[in-house]
């Protein structure tokens, strides 16, 4: 490997959802927590199931994998805890993950024109090509509601 | 990376809360912003029905001299599933009063977390923050939050009409009397 490949090498957590397997860039990631109590209240907004606590922090639990793999969890273990970035800072955010994570160094091959906005790139290991997540897109923020807002103008509705 | 504790703050400010359930749910509101607790009975005696389109959670209005305090269904509002209510809160220069199941304590709380940015739609009107207390969670509801403007404009445009029509009723009962 040359010094220029070195340099390439970022560095992931691989989680798991079900049978399939994504990244996270590993400076995104806190920690990994064990099964704790969910919180829940009424609310709106889909996909966050409620909030958890952590070291005096509250922090809300969002439930990706219906949309990365079409289905709720069946089985959960642990919460990976992540940053997430929004216009006014950045705050936590707590996945539902099925097993244990991984931390890799991997070489990311951006995404292209038609991956989905939730795909931040691509990197292989062991075998298997892995999306890399880019999770301010996938869990919910202002910016959605933003986007929901001007899809109801541009079809003449109301919000 | 490890997830760094909260920032120490200077001493905490307490703020005295009423703790309550709607439909099972638990709940808090500042006990500053309640102007007065009324058993449902009391208050249904001097209560209008009134119905506005859209506003299912709506369902009565009392008047206070050229005040209205329309009462909201609690859980009609946070979408739980229903439950009959038996006290309501008049909430201080809201013009709204809110029904409930029941109290459960009067509290302190000592912290309010600003409700986390994921949360991002109808429940940033309802809610100021969290608060952790005896090992749960519990939102801190936004008295101003149960009437939107535009909800409150609708209701009082459709209770002018409703009094309008009174009065033209009486006004027909007095000359054909």
């Amino acid at each position: 490997m040359t010094v220029s490949a070195e340099l390439e090498l970022l560095s992931f957590v691989l989680l798991r959802l079900g049978d399939r397997r994504f990244a996270v860039a590993a400076g995104q990631i806190a920690e990994l927590v064990a099964p704790t109590r969910v919180f829940r209240f009424p609310h709106r907004t889909p996909k966050i199931e409620g909030v958890i606590q952590r070291r005096g922090r509250i922090i809300p639990v969002c439930d990706v994998a219906e949309e990365l793999i079409g289905k709720s969890l069946q089985s959960r273990r642990f919460y990976l805890l992540a940053l997430r970035r929004y216009r006014a800072g950045t705050e936590w955010v707590a996945i539902p993950v099925t097993g244990e994570c991984e931390l890799i160094n991997a070489e990311m091959t951006g995404a292209g024109e038609s991956d989905a906005p939730h795909v931040a790139g691509w990197l292989s290991h062991d075998g298997d090509v892995i999306e890399v997540l880019n999770l301010d897109a996938l869990t919910p923020g202002p910016e959605e509601r933003l986007g929901e807002a001007a899809a109801h103008r541009a079809m003449g509705e109301q919000p | 990376m490890r997830l760094a504790a909260p920032a120490k703050s200077s001493p905490a400010r307490t703020e005295q809360i009423i703790l309550f359930r709607i439909s099972g749910q638990l709940f808090a509101l500042s006990s500053a912003s309640v102007q007065e607790v009324r058993g449902v009975d009391s208050l249904w005696g001097a209560a209008t029905e009134i119905s506005a389109p859209g506003l299912r959670k709506v369902s009565h209005v009392v008047r206070r001299g050229d005040q209205s305090l329309f009462i909201v269904n609690g859980a009609l509002h946070f979408g739980l599933p229903p439950s009959p209510g038996t006290l309501v809160f008049v909430l201080r220069k809201t013009g709204t009063a809110l029904l409930v199941d029941g109290i459960e304590k009067m509290t302190t709380m000592t912290r309010l977390q600003a409700l986390p940015q994921s949360f991002c739609h109808e429940e940033r009107n309802w809610y100021r923050g969290l608060t952790a207390l005896d090992q749960t969670v519990v939102p801190v509801v936004h008295p101003e939050g149960f009437l939107s403007p535009e909800e409150a404009a609708l209701l009082e445009e459709v209770l002018a009409s409703m009094e309008s029509d009174h009065e033209v009723a009486t006004e027909g009962a007095d000359s054909a009397g």
